[in-house]
């Protein structure tokens, strides 16, 4: 914007033009925002705020409740942050600090290239190859010594809660590794140089150069994969098993928001129709609200390590 | 109009078109609905077309749910359903609509027992206790006695269902509704219901899926599905006493049971009909007609094409795994055929 442009008329084409498209971004939201508001409000109407807190979902009796769904989408979204974030920034310390060189390509190569598999494919394999093994090498041994503590409380049937957050960490590791990668190769290599310079080990320099510049980059890049775990549909219906239950064991069967809607929504009709559109209203917000919160959290984060440097 | 839908046609079938005039000006019957008996109809359109190439059809295979709001709204010139139409629906309608039963589905119930062979037996009684989540080991003395010539394992029932809206899933329920009070209280009918236990899985593949990977458990799929995929078939006592294995013979049996007190407009429900070889869970496919056409070139192509349905379509029926429609019945839907009309005019 260094020079106002309105000498030329090409170029006050091209600054209309390219306003016209950024504005177009912004009606979309809003309009998606109001056709959601529109459709669901049979169901706004009759259930209410009852609506967040209420755990039935009955197609039968015409009576239904969003908790269990945005329990299970929230669970299962956590438990993916949980597994993904330690493997993904520890990849990525590897890959950029110890990697040969002629290994670094191949592995973040191939760690990237996750983010290209389909999501219907993860679902299969999730059927096929991970839930029976989750199911036979942790859930039931933990379940049969550790499962007194409600958060692991049998019986174990395979699909779970648990399943689904493993599956979706595998899915949202390529971008919180590419997105940390990047950050960590921002660190300026004077002061990695530096820090070892001053008898620092290796393990000082990462926890210092990390410590200091990298955390808000990171912390981004979670939200990232966060935002991609909220959404995710297909594969989450295959493993989730489908039950709207609020429950405590992460071996129980529970259900998300994307996956109610897709698997209810073909067939509905009404206020059940309407119901699911309330549902995907709500999981538009709660992505809102997750986004906002981690913005806010992140301009902390960002202003705090600047004061620190 | 014809034009219209030429150009239409062009567009569709742009892909096979060898040049535009090849294209012009096959009828274009468009479809939507169930996706059920989709196979069934690809194959029929695609056979019946290749004997009249005048005619062209395009179905959408979106869910039965999606085939009565298309044909309400006259998007669609027929729909496709697995649960006949409720009053409710049927008062949004443009108009008086036909019923046509097509081919008949089955429900089975498939298991996963590794040291059962096959074999199992249930009665519609033990059958509710397991979806009602009432007996929940198949050693349970209830099970055991069915089948003394089985030794059960001590092993947890896990009960597999349908996550999606599905007709399937009407067919199942209603079976339980009429056959077990406690249900018909507690859970009721419906193309989905809230399941008093049991894991969900998404469309024939995803429950037979569970099945297949978790050992102990059961679950309900289409004949046709569980034959295809080779899996555990359960038999099921019915009404009159039999322990019934599905077959297609035993689901058109179903059809036979009530061919007498069939309703002159077809919406009859299948499950726990009588006959001594009938299968329980079974359950009619119909295509949905308006009584009056608008446009009488496509509405004698839609009768014509239904006529051959009813009679050399249903020899492919078996091929592909779905039940043919006895003999008394195809001939009385033929019959109701005549009241499709066009500017008052028959169209038989």
């Amino acid at each position: 914007m260094a020079t106002r442009t309105g000498s030329n008329p090409k170029d006050l084409a091209f600054e209309k033009a390219s306003a016209v498209f950024a504005f177009a971004v912004l009606a979309l939201t809003v309009l998606l925002f109001a056709v959601l508001l529109r459709e669901s409000m049979p169901a706004l109407r009759k259930f209410g705020v009852r609506f967040l807190v209420s755990g039935t979902w009955d197609p039968v009796a015409d009576q239904y409740g969003a908790l269990p769904f945005i329990y299970g989408t929230l669970l299962s979204s956590f438990l993916a942050i949980l597994i993904a974030v330690p493997l993904s920034v520890g990849a990525a310390i590897f890959i950029n600090e110890f990697a040969p060189q002629w290994l670094k390509k191949p592995v973040s190569f191939l760690a990237e290239l996750l983010a290209a598999i389909p999501s219907v494919i993860y679902g299969l394999w999730g059927i096929f190859v991970l839930v029976p093994i989750l199911r036979d090498y942790l859930m039931k041994p933990v379940a049969k010594y550790l499962g007194w503590i409600p958060l692991f409380k049998g019986p174990v049937y395979g699909p779970s809660v648990l399943a689904a957050g493993w599956l979706l960490s595998i899915m949202i590791v390529p971008f919180i590794l590419s997105v940390s990668r990047e950050v960590m190769a921002t660190v300026p290599q004077r002061q990695k140089e530096a820090v070892l310079s001053l008898g620092g080990t290796r393990w000082e320099m990462i926890r210092i150069v990390i410590g200091q510049h990298c955390i808000p980059g990171i912390f981004g890049a979670t939200v990232l994969g966060l935002g991609r775990a909220l959404g995710e549909t297909m594969a989450v219906t295959m493993v989730i098993g489908n039950r709207p239950e609020v429950f405590l064991s992460l071996f129980q069967q529970g259900y998300s928001m994307a996956a109610v809607i897709a698997n209810e929504f073909a067939e509905a009709g009404g206020l059940q129709l309407s119901s699911l559109i309330l549902i995907g209203l709500l999981l538009f917000l709660v992505t809102l609200v997750v986004n906002l919160a981690a913005k806010w959290i992140l301009t902390k984060m960002v202003a705090r390590a600047s004061r620190g440097i | 109009m014809r034009r219209g839908f030429g150009v239409l046609a062009a567009i569709v079938l742009s892909f096979a078109a060898t040049s535009p005039a090849a294209a012009a000006d096959p009828l274009m019957v468009n479809g939507a609905g169930a996706t059920f008996p989709y196979p069934l109809y690809s194959k029929w359109f695609f056979e019946y077309s290749n004997a009249n190439p005048g005619v062209k059809f395009n179905y959408q295979s979106i869910g039965s749910g999606g085939g009565i709001k298309q044909i309400t709204a006259g998007t669609v010139d027929f729909g496709a359903t697995d649960a006949p139409m409720t009053e409710e629906e049927m008062k949004a309608l443009k108009g008086p609509i036909l019923h046509i039963p097509t081919a008949i589905g089955a429900v089975v119930l498939v298991y996963n027992l590794d040291k059962v062979e096959g074999g199992l037996k249930l009665t519609p009684d033990v059958l509710a206790g397991i979806y009602l989540g009432k007996i929940t080991r198949w050693n349970d003395p209830k099970i055991a006695e069915l089948n003394k010539n089985i030794t059960m394992p001590n092993a947890d029932i896990v009960v597999a269902h349908r996550s999606d809206g599905s007709g399937t899933t009407d067919i199942f329920t209603n079976y339980l509704a009429a056959v077990s009070i406690e249900w018909r209280a507690k859970v009721g009918r419906g193309k989905s219901v809230k399941w008093p236990v049991g894991l969900g899985g998404k469309g024939n593949e995803g429950v037979s899926g569970v099945v297949k990977q978790t050992p102990g458990a059961v679950g309900y799929v289409e004949l046709a599905y569980a034959r295809q995929n080779k899996m555990k078939i359960a038999s099921l006592r019915n009404r009159e006493g039999n322990y019934v294995v599905p077959t297609l013979e035993a689901t058109s049996a179903a059809a036979a049971g009530v061919a007498k007190s069939m309703p002159d407009d077809f919406r009859v429900s299948l499950v726990d009909a009588p006959g001594g070889d009938a299968w329980p869970i079974s359950g009619l496919t119909w295509l949905l007609v308006y009584k009056e056409q608008k446009d009488a070139a496509k509405g004698k192509a839609l009768v014509q094409f239904l006529k051959w349905a009813l009679s050399d379509g249903q020899k492919m029926e078996a091929a592909l795994d779905y039940a043919a429609l006895p003999k008394p019945v195809a001939e009385k839907v033929d019959k109701a055929l005549r009241q499709i009309t066009s500017g008052g005019k028959s169209l038989y």
